[in-house]
């Protein structure tokens, strides 16, 4: 099965530290693939270079065998790449919906009060759309910016530390709204809570130091014997 | 829908005016009403997209200068050369905005100052054909549209009023299409607008662009209604004007730019029969705005009361 | 006279250009460094220096001399004076914000401008030299006062800079430029040092006027050149760093001396003008600063 995305020996260093250190990665069509490994080992590095926030030093991306590596953001997103913060990033003087909105846009704006509407309710914001998104509860904020990332109907949906500072509750049906997701998008989540990663994970990578430490199925994973010593064990 | 209603309302008002109105308020009112056009292009750049540009008068200048010129040299009459005032002014933002939208904030205002301030430099330098800072006035033949004398005060009332119809009509569709959302988007928070697929620079190019538009309409339209060109229009107190307009009327607001012009035209004229000093009070507005009020009159309406407010 | 004197001439006077500009510049230099906030107003300063100049000669009696000294303490004071207020009751008020501290700023340069003018008045009025020098070169004479304004505006930048690399203030200073929060943190008070800065910054540009006063004649409207210029060598010496700016001062002073006298000022100051925008387009940081 060809992937959908595939990274050959990224590399971004920051002077001396290697963050991201010759990086071969592969996300295949349809899956939910998590990111691992302790803090500072490179995973919001990764990602922004596969978003496109960040530009690489070495190495290659490629979206469906097309390479991306040199492609501006913006552009990415328009290629069907699309990224949720991993510090809260929405409009937080604009109304939920027009937050919404200004994703769903990016398509045309056809129907655009409905799929906007759409968008709120699969993420369980349905009436609050005229409210000011800075009034939101933190919870909410990142379900809208669940929702932002869903309006743009990509074919990759990158979520980084998307459960951090939700409720138990929230987080279930965080769950099964992804779980809705694939096949048709497909998910690359970094994650720190680990029973969300066995949970909803078809493969999982692990980074550690800027490198790639294991990479595969999550029963894989839980026995690998260096990455119990490096992350899960203790 | 309210909002429609309220800017046809306007317009309706500003047409009854001129029959309740002596000549000379009439006059006034239609050159507030040009300049009102100036600043509601400024609000498109500065107060929906967020660029502080100190730069405007390089785009009224050009704009007035295109119309005068080819009136002077060429005989265009007053159609046509509002046609190239307004091109004028368009190009020439867009040229400004190539080379300074690749700077923000603090950069991107002193970028913009000097273009403008290089602009005026250049109309001096090219004194013997602009006039430099004396000006020339406009040959009374060119200053007429489809048989209407603009130098007498119905015609120059209702051009004036035209184009600013025009100008606000089509300032409010805009604001109000997905384009003008993406505008505010970019202004609000970039790097997330970015990451929804647009891109920062063609859209802060584009909205600078139309501001330019609008910055020659006014220009050209200043030119041939009052019969005036000069270097002065071309000064940074004609960059500073339409932003005191529309941080006084409410920046993001449609109807902002018109009501700080009226109002802060008031308060010049009446303060101009005081002192010779009377910019101070330009100075003094824009401190207090600046402190007390920056969202001026409009946008504190917006945030209070009427949220429907455009 | 002959290329070779007139290119000399054009020089010394570029010198003298140079002086003046490198005193107004490095307050705007050091406002902005530290501060990282830049004041539009800073013009009036150098104006009000000139003005309040031309005020005590016009009080004081007695040989010039005495006047120019007396203006020479009085006016940068009583304008850092008035700067330190103008940065508590409006600037702090703004947090510093850099396009609000922009706007307030302007509104400041008009109601100094016009407030001078409705004092002052809208004529220039000349300052007389405190001593009368000719010196007499082979090729031309020139005024020795301009001469001591060099030698002053060099002494001041040295007094400046041993104040900010030796004294504790000075250190002060150049901790809250380089990081505002840890200096906060260490208990500096971030505010008096930035008031304190903007009072400096003032000060010196009115002792720019005060030197330049002689030479040209005080005007209400004669700050906006200096303004102008001092943007120019600020920003390509590199907001924030002096030593960029006094290269950059001599530089811009002596083209600036050159191309007036071989062309015309209005060109030359089209072409300044032009580089400043292109350098903050093209080389933001200047040729010695760090990236803002």
């Amino acid at each position: 099965m060809a992937p959908l995305i595939e990274t050959r020996g990224l590399t971004l260093h920051f002077g001396g530290l290697k963050a991201v250190d010759g990086v071969d990665f592969r996300l295949n069509p349809g899956e939910i693939h998590a990111l691992i490994g302790p803090n500072g080992a490179g995973k919001t590095t990764f990602v922004s270079l596969l978003s496109g926030r960040r530009m690489p030093q070495s190495g290659a991306i490629l979206l469906a065998g097309e390479d991306i590596t040199r492609l501006p953001a913006h552009a990415r997103v328009r290629k069907g790449i699309a990224y949720t913060f991993q510090i809260t990033s929405i409009f937080p003087r604009l109304s939920v919906f027009d937050n919404v909105a200004l994703a769903v846009q990016s398509h045309g704006a056809r129907d655009l009060p409905a799929k906007t509407r759409d968008a709120l309710v699969r993420v369980g914001l349905g009436g609050l759309e005229d409210q000011e998104a800075q009034t939101l509860s933190y919870g909410h904020q990142r379900l809208l910016e669940l929702a932002m990332g869903l309006a743009l109907a990509p074919r990759v949906l990158i979520l980084d530390e998307p459960t951090q500072g939700l409720a138990a509750s929230e987080i279930d049906s965080f769950i099964r709204l992804i779980e809705s997701l694939v096949p048709e998008t497909t998910v690359l989540l970094i994650e720190h809570n680990m029973e969300v990663v066995m949970d909803l994970a078809t493969r999982i990578t692990v980074l550690n130091f800027g490198q790639v430490l294991a990479s595969g199925t999550p029963a894989q994973i839980r026995g690998n014997p260096a990455v119990q010593e490096a992350y899960l064990g203790a | 829908m309210k909002a429609w209603t309220l800017h046809l309302a306007l317009i309706a008002g500003l047409f009854a005016a001129q029959f309740l109105l002596s000549p000379y308020h009439a006059t006034n009112l239609a050159r507030i009403m040009v300049l009102a056009v100036f600043a509601m292009g400024y609000n498109l750049a500065f107060g929906y997209t967020g660029l502080l540009s100190l730069g405007h008068a390089l785009f009224f200048a050009a704009g007035m200068y295109a119309a005068g010129l080819s009136a002077q040299f060429w005989g265009l009459s007053a159609g046509p050369a509002l046609i190239l005032g307004i091109f004028g002014g368009g190009a020439m933002a867009a040229a400004v905005g190539l080379l300074a939208l690749r700077t923000a904030g603090v950069s991107f205002m002193i970028v913009t100052l000097m273009f403008a301030q290089a602009g005026y430099l250049t109309i001096l330098y090219f004194g013997a054909t602009t006039g430099g800072d004396e000006g020339f006035t406009l040959p009374a033949a060119t200053r007429t549209f489809l048989g209407f004398d603009l130098s007498t005060d119905t015609p120059r009332f209702l051009a004036a009023l035209t184009i600013f119809a025009a100008g606000l009509l089509v300032s409010l569709v805009v604001v109000r299409s997905p384009f003008g959302r993406t505008m505010v988007a970019m202004r609000e928070n970039e790097e997330r607008s970015r990451m929804l697929g647009m891109n920062p620079f063609t859209v802060k190019l584009a909205a600078l662009a139309i501001s330019g538009l609008y910055s020659g309409a006014a220009g050209a339209a200043y030119a041939l209604l009052f019969g005036y060109v000069g270097a002065s229009f071309a000064t940074i107190q004609y960059s500073i004007l339409p932003m005191l307009y529309v941080l006084l009327g409410g920046a993001g607001t449609t109807l902002g730019p018109f009501l700080g012009a009226v109002l802060m035209f008031a308060l010049i004229e009446a303060a101009s029969n005081l002192t010779s000093a009377y910019l101070f009070l330009v100075g003094a507005a824009l401190v207090a705005l600046v402190l007390f009020a920056p969202k001026g009159i409009l946008g504190t309406v917006r945030e209070r009361v009427a949220r429907w407010l455009p | 006279m002959a290329f070779g004197p007139f290119l000399l001439l054009a020089l010394m006077e570029g010198l003298v250009t140079s002086a003046v500009l490198a005193l107004a510049a490095a307050g705007l230099s050091l406002v902005f460094g530290v501060m990282r906030v830049v004041n539009v107003a800073h013009g009036e300063f150098y104006m009000l220096g000139a003005v309040l100049a031309w005020a005590v000669s016009a009080v004081v009696p007695g040989p010039p001399a005495v006047a120019f000294v007396l203006a020479l303490i009085i006016a940068p004071f009583l304008v850092a004076a008035f700067a330190a207020a103008a940065d508590g009751l409006i600037l702090k008020r703004l947090n510093y914000d850099p396009e609000a501290t922009i706007v307030a700023t302007i509104g400041l340069l008009y109601m100094i401008q016009q407030a001078t003018l409705s004092l002052y008045g809208p004529n220039a009025n000349p300052v007389q030299a405190p001593f009368e020098w000719r010196i007499q070169l082979p090729w031309f004479g020139y005024s020795g006062y301009k001469l001591f304004v060099v030698v002053a505006a060099c002494l001041v930048l040295v007094a400046l800079w041993s104040f900010l690399s030796r004294t504790k203030a000075g250190l002060i200073m150049r901790a809250t430029q380089i990081d505002r929060t840890t200096a906060r943190a260490f208990g500096i008070n971030v505010d008096r040092v930035y008031m304190g800065t903007f009072a400096l910054g003032a000060g010196l540009a009115a002792l720019a006027g005060v030197l330049i006063v002689p030479i040209q004649q005080a005007h209400y409207l004669m700050g906006g050149d200096p303004l102008l210029l001092s943007f120019i060598v600020v920003i390509i010496g590199g907001l924030g760093s002096l030593r960029g700016t006094l290269v950059a001062a001599l530089f811009i002073g002596l083209s600036d001396g050159v191309i007036s006298m071989f062309f015309t000022p209005t060109l030359a100051k089209i072409l300044a003008t032009l580089l400043v925008a292109m350098v903050l387009v093209f080389r933001p940081q200047g040729l010695f600063g760090a990236k803002a």
